[in-house]
């Protein structure tokens, strides 16, 4: 009886604080969606405001947004400023993540396997197609790579994760821009698809000697092995924090093409080479309620970055950040 | 007074009976104008061409229509001959004592949700299949031996049912003229019982063609019309599941839509012969 009451108490508290409190939605992007959870519910907790984000996937987010069923959308794929035009949205990046070539070699261990950019373009192609193989040996002297057949592991969804990583292949390879190409969803020339970042670590889990790519916290959170890459210049960078800050540093995005970029092989010594931001789509004619969402984000700019760290995100430079509240002023949708 | 509470239940009812077609209608009229754009676009090529590239374009429906009907035609040629096995022992081998617990095993095993299969599918099932045939674990055979488990229960329990219907008359007779166990079984039980065992194979078919959840989990994923059974593949509602959301751009959506409407046609042309050619002729005959 007593709980009952004390249950009812607190809904009632929750019903009459949602009255006076902020509430909207927004859909889109899997990939920052533990963050996006993660900043909504200390949002609430700070101000009493309800972020509702959906994890439906990019595609879905532009969809969604742009037939206005949400305040907001999220892509892992900047939209080129003619389509922001026609839909009539605005958009923004919001934190940046990294995706890292995980493998499954029982005999190797984490960042210890290196391999060369283009090789990586030719074991998703399936010329590579054994561990032995001597391009990948070459580069490995110190250890005993096992003859085993690689199996490959992608997304059989379509994936902001799956047009960065196609991204980076098409600027090392110029077989797989010829063969393949860059996009969401692909015609795989081989291997076997899992359905989502969860999808590919479950495979990858089960399946020895194999190969795939995941977003950055799914190989923390799976302790995943992550292979060491190439930077643009051909150097060798691992797949950890301090490099994907180099890389980030590089972001030249600017309001003036509604900070369209492709985060994909920066110049510098040590910027790992697949990086991307992960944006934020408004319709535009919706000025309240891009208010609302815009002062979600400027909170989640300015107490937000511990929790990006704490998830294997990079939050956004502090020059960015700058930049996209002078590109809200000048919208007119500064946050309240 | 009575009169039109009768006449007014009689419209209800035909209403009702109405509603179902309105919404077969409707579903196939929704299918058919989603996919105009794609249908216009790849005609009847679509059936046979074997790319899928939603990057380029470029869309071909054969590995999924293939991935879709071998999968279940595998289904089938493993869980009919052990469902009628089953079905047989439950109604005139077992004792009395172990028809119960056996039954009730089988028809828990029908409550099972679907995507329990994938997961034990994916996470024991697979392993094994890699080490016995090779390949990934993943693909046209796995997705085949997890759909025939999964239909099996449902397609026991009605074989059971309709052979128990056998009037213990017939039995008897054929057991005082001499007949065996085996020649009851062969000669009587199952003719009999065949409309039920028939429409079980309908039924279970229906199901395995349109699974969805527990196949994306084996199936491998991979738009490609495989050369061996041990490889990965896909089939309609495992690509409708993957790609649906994330499709944008009209073609791939309309491309979606014509896969799907491909499945409706597919599973209704296969359960409406099934029931009007082989389930008539079965009446006939009894």
């Amino acid at each position: 009886m007593l709980k009952k009451a004390a249950l009812t108490a607190i809904s009632l508290v929750m019903i009459s604080g949602g009255a006076y409190a902020d509430r909207i939605s927004g859909a889109g992007a899997s990939f920052p969606a533990p963050l996006y959870y993660d900043w909504a519910y200390d949002y609430h907790k700070a101000t009493g405001n309800e972020v509702n984000y959906q994890s439906i996937g990019s595609g879905g987010g532009i969809k969604q947004v742009s037939a206005r069923i949400v305040d907001f959308g999220a892509s892992d794929k900047p939209l080129k400023p003619k389509k922001l035009d026609k839909k009539r949205l605005y958009q923004f990046p919001a934190v940046i993540g990294s995706i890292v070539v995980v493998y499954n070699l029982p005999e190797v261990k984490d960042m210890e396997l290196k391999l060369e950019n283009k090789d990586i373009a030719d074991i998703f192609l399936g010329k590579i197609k054994y561990w032995d193989d001597k391009a990948i040996a070459e580069d490995n002297p110190g250890i005993k790579l096992p003859h085993k057949k690689i199996t490959v592991i992608h997304r059989s969804d379509g994936s902001g994760t799956t047009f960065n990583f196609s991204y980076f292949l098409s600027h090392v390879s110029q077989d797989w821009a010829n063969q393949v190409g860059v996009g969401k969803a692909l015609d795989w020339p081989v291997g076997i698809g899992g359905k989502g970042n969860e999808g590919i670590s479950n495979l990858l889990k089960q399946t020895p000697y194999s190969i795939g790519y995941v977003e950055y916290a799914y190989k923390r959170k799976n302790n995943f092995k992550a292979a060491t890459i190439q930077t643009k210049s051909g150097k060798w960078v691992k797949p950890v924090e301090e490099n994907f800050k180099a890389a980030a540093k590089y972001a030249s995005w600017k309001p003036q093409n509604h900070f369209y970029q492709i985060l994909v092989l920066q110049p510098g010594e040590s910027s790992y080479p697949i990086v991307a931001g992960t944006f934020i789509l408004l319709p535009r004619e919706k000025t309240e309620t891009n208010k609302k969402v815009v002062s979600f984000f400027d909170w989640a700019f300015k107490n937000g970055d511990e929790s990006a760290k704490r998830l294997g995100y990079i939050p956004l430079p502090k020059e960015t950040k700058d930049m996209i509240k002078d590109y809200w002023k000048e919208i007119g949708i500064e946050p309240k | 007074m009575q009169k039109i509470v009768d006449k007014s239940f009689e419209y209800l009812s035909k209403l009702s009976a109405i509603l179902v077609l309105i919404v077969l209608v409707t579903i196939f009229w929704v299918l058919f104008e989603e996919a105009k754009p794609a249908i216009e676009a790849f005609g009847i090529d679509f059936l046979t061409n074997s790319k899928w590239a939603p990057n380029l374009e470029i869309f071909g429906g054969a590995p999924a229509i293939f991935g879709s009907v071998v999968s279940t035609f595998l289904a089938m040629i493993i869980a009919t001959p052990i469902a009628i096995g089953i079905a047989i022992f439950l109604t005139e081998i077992a004792f009395e004592k172990l028809k119960t617990p056996i039954g009730t095993a089988i028809e828990m095993l029908a409550a099972i949700p679907s995507i329990i299969y994938g997961m034990w599918g994916l996470f024991y099932f697979a392993p094994i299949i890699r080490e016995w045939f090779g390949g990934n674990g993943l693909g046209l055979l796995t997705a085949g031996i997890v759909l025939s488990i999964m239909i099996l229960p449902f397609m026991a329990a009605i074989t059971r049912d309709s052979m128990n219907t056998t009037p213990d008359i017939l039995k008897e007779s054929a057991y005082a003229l001499g007949a065996t166990k085996w020649d009851v079984i062969k000669d009587v039980v199952i003719p009999y019982a065949k409309a039920g065992i028939i429409g079980s194979i309908i039924l279970a078919l229906g199901r395995a063609i349109g699974e969805t959840m527990a196949v994306t989990f084996v199936m491998g994923n991979v738009h490609k019309i495989p050369d061996s059974i041990v490889n990965a593949a896909t089939s309609i509602p495992v690509t409708l599941a993957n790609e649906f959301t994330e499709a944008d751009g009209d073609l791939y959506y309309a491309s979606l839509f014509y896969l799907a409407l491909i499945l409706f046609v597919i599973s209704f042309v296969v359960i409406a012969t099934a029931k009007f050619y082989f389930l008539r002729k079965v009446r006939k005959e009894i």
